[in-house]
């Protein structure tokens, strides 16, 4: 079942890259560098290297997927070997959605771990609550009063944090970014799972392989300007587009109230055949709007929140839960590991990220039993200390 | 006629006095409401299904009550920025005190309305005791609960309480012919406008208004301003709560749940015709506003307004209604002053504008 829908999700991805290929006039709006079709948030080339990505064969234990990485360039990281336990400073962007806080506890354990092995003498942390300004401070804190061995940025965003990053690596200590990337290579590591296109593409493939042509899908993306949130989607308009399914998108701010509006409204419109999200959280609110209109259930894409997960089996819905894997959070401390270690560790390390279907969702379900709803099915912290209890009390 | 000690108590007929009302900015609305109505069934024929109408209803259920609650505290002369918060901090006390637990719905409930009380109480008597400006008051309020519910869960969801509380702002009358089913948020929100109308009659309606006309003049007649409002902030509070109840029922628990409601509920009542600043407006005009501004967001999506251009559109549209509402009031004012003690153009029977002047002449 899975090898053939991967197989369905090649050969119109295939087709697309072609028709892309052929076709000038698609996105008109591509701005001033004509012929190029690339805008803010669609890069081709990003889109082909993460679709190949996807069916790539990750280095290292399968039973480990947060080691997992992809051949590609290392970093040397002999000159940072030293004995003893080490302080490292996080820069967090926030904690404000379950995803970030079910990977904040994993996190946390992961660090419990280190510092019973006398890895890591204590671990710093600062919340930047959402805002660039706060993260800067934080940065600069850490750098002038820190006194710190290392560094793990979990950047707010993109350009805005990028002269901060590189001040951070002037000290000369080493420096792991993880989730959102920075535009600047000075980092010791970059980690981060394949990315949004790859998100982009499994989902639109799975509804346009679960739709017919002309089939209408409501796109429920929580907010402009976020690029692992805009590459999302602009991969999955693209797909969409080539294989006509009509995708209307709205912005959600996750707001359950707002969902379910936009999702009942349309209903009303005329049939919806598919609902896609940029990310699951307000899933189950979508999925009751067509309860209440007593209308079929949709073909869908959520995310391994398990709210969604429960609610998707409760449903017997056509589902798919892409993952944009949980378990990065507990990479950069073990990467920091390495660092000290003298251990050479990819430049970009790049995790697996592949989503549950309907054929692995029983397993997750019964591996997460007694988890919240808010929970990450894909958090891999499984056989850290404190488990489960540390992720049932938030 | 100038030597008469009481006014009549209508004059006109009821159908002049309908037409008179409806070219009000408080009468108004209920048109402003049918026209976008029939655009948006115009638009988009099945959205006249009665099964989506009385839907639809429903769903607006909780902003007409906030409307309602917003509506006493502006017509007595101040704001409630707070409102938002309320609503969020009632929607996460639910799903963390009432969870999947059933015996905890009462319990649950009453903490809620107590909460609810508390917070309108520190809102007015800040305001009237302390003398803070309730824009500062409620704002700061605002700030309070949005830091408290943000600690509490961290700004993510928690879970969603039983089903059964839910149902509250879900369910509804099942099997009801043509409409299928009467929402119990849509039959709350009717129990809820009967009681504001009845509270419009009472010494407290009149006097709010009065208040919120020339609060040193209701001072020197005898009222408790400082109770009076304190009483608004606490009405206001508790239909936040409401509102909260409904919300949390219609979508499920989220931080989020309720944002915007400030506005919506202070745009609705504007658009309703209630003067800011005080001492103008009818109750019910206030949830006709907030029916009218859903109707026009439905319209937006009915037209397909893409979603980057509706917010905009939506603030350009508001900024409109607002100026025209401002206008027609003065223009309608204008020939009363003119022509003297006895009005020409009566406002609908229980207008504030009429209790006041009935106050004022019997002073």
């Amino acid at each position: 079942m899975r090898r053939t829908m991967r197989a369905g999700a090649l050969a119109s991805a295939a087709a697309l890259v072609v028709l892309a290929g052929c076709s000038t006039d698609e996105i008109s709006d591509s701005g001033d560098d004509g012929g190029n079709q690339d805008t803010e948030w669609f890069v081709q080339a990003d889109f082909d290297r993460q679709n190949e990505q996807r069916d790539a064969t990750f280095q290292g234990d399968e039973s480990e997927p947060w080691l997992q990485y992809l051949e590609g360039d290392m970093t040397d990281t002999s000159e940072f070997a030293s004995e003893g336990p080490k302080k490292v400073c996080f820069a967090n962007a926030s904690i404000s959605n379950p995803w970030r806080q079910t990977g904040w506890i994993t996190m946390q354990q992961q660090l419990q771990v280190l510092q019973e092995q006398g890895v890591i003498s204590e671990m710093e942390t600062r919340d930047a609550q959402d805002s660039d300004d706060t993260q800067i401070a934080d940065i600069d804190y850490f750098i002038n009063e820190g006194n710190c061995d290392a560094f793990v940025i979990s950047p707010n965003s993109t350009a805005a944090m990028t002269p901060a990053v590189e001040r951070a690596c002037e000290t000369g200590k080493p420096v792991v970014i993880f989730d959102r990337g920075v535009e600047t290579d000075c980092p010791t590591t970059f980690i981060h799972p394949i990315g949004g296109y790859a998100w982009g593409i499994d989902t639109a493939n799975f509804l346009v392989d679960n739709l017919e042509e002309g089939d209408r899908v409501i796109a429920l993306r929580i907010l402009p300007g976020v690029d692992v949130l805009e590459t999302r989607w602009a991969a999955a308009e693209k797909i969409f587009e080539e294989n006509g399914i009509e995708a209307e998108d709205h912005f959600t701010d996750a707001d359950p109230t707002k969902i379910k509006q936009i999702v009942t409204d349309a209903i009303n419109q005329g049939q919806v055949d598919g609902i896609w999200m940029d990310a699951g959280d307000g899933a189950v609110a979508a999925i009751e709007a067509f309860e209440d209109a007593g209308v079929d259930y949709p073909v869908m894409t959520g995310e391994d929140e398990m709210s969604f997960l429960r609610k998707w089996e409760e449903t017997g819905l056509t589902g798919l839960a892409p993952v944009y894997s949980n378990f990065q959070w507990r990479t950069p401390l073990l990467a920091v590991q390495k660092i000290f270690a003298g251990e050479e560790i990819p430049t970009e390390w790049v995790l697996p990220q592949s989503p549950i279907t309907e054929d692995d969702r029983g397993e997750y379900l019964a591996a997460n039993e007694g988890m919240p709803d808010g929970h990450y099915a894909k958090f891999g912290g499984e056989d850290l200390p404190g488990f489960p209890q540390a992720w049932q009390d938030r | 006629m100038s030597t008469q000690v009481t006014l009549p108590r209508y004059e006109g007929s009821l159908g002049r006095r309908l037409a008179l009302a409806l070219r009000t900015p408080g009468g108004a609305v209920f048109v402003l409401a049918a026209v976008l109505l029939v655009a948006i069934v115009v638009s988009n024929p099945n959205f006249a299904d009665p099964g989506s109408l009385i839907r639809f209803a429903g769903r607006t259920a909780p902003i007409a009550i906030a409307a309602m609650g917003q509506y006493y505290v502006i017509v007595s002369g101040e704001f409630d920025l707070s409102m938002a918060a309320v609503i969020a901090a009632q929607v996460v006390l639910a799903g963390n005190f009432i969870g999947q637990d059933e015996a905890r719905i009462l319990p649950g409930l009453v903490v809620m309305f107590a909460v609810g009380a508390l917070i309108g109480l520190i809102n007015g008597l800040a305001t009237t005791i302390l003398k803070v400006p309730s824009f500062i008051v409620t704002l700061g309020m605002m700030l309070a609960l949005t830091g408290l519910v943000r600690y509490v869960t961290g700004g993510a969801a928690t879970g969603n309480p039983s089903d059964a509380f839910r149902d509250i702002g879900r369910g509804g009358i099942e099997g009801v012919p043509v409409v299928g089913i009467l929402p119990f948020s849509l039959l709350i929100l009717l129990v809820l406008a009967a009681l504001a109308v009845w509270l419009m009659r009472r010494p407290f309606g009149r006097s709010i208004v009065a208040v919120g006309d020339n609060a040193e003049a209701a001072r020197y007649a005898g009222t408790a301003v400082w109770w009076l409002k304190t009483r608004a902030f606490i009405i206001s509070s508790l239909s936040a709560t409401v509102a909260g109840i409904l919300l949390v029922g219609y979508a499920g628990v989220h931080p989020s749940v309720g944002s915007g409601y400030e506005f919506a509920a202070i745009t609705a009542v504007v658009i309703g015709g209630v003067v800011l600043g005080g001492g103008r407006g009818w109750v019910l005009s206030a949830a006709a506003g907030a029916f009218a501004l859903e109707l026009l967001f439905l319209l937006l999506t009915s037209l397909g307004v893409p979603s980057t251009w509706r917010s905009t559109v939506q603030g350009v549209i508001i900024i409109v209604a607002v100026a025209l509402a401002g206008r027609s009031w003065r223009a309608t004012r204008r020939p009363r002053r003119r022509g003297g003690v006895a009005p020409s153009t009566p406002p609908p029977p229980p207008s504030p504008p009429r209790a006041q002047r009935q106050e004022t002449s019997d002073a």
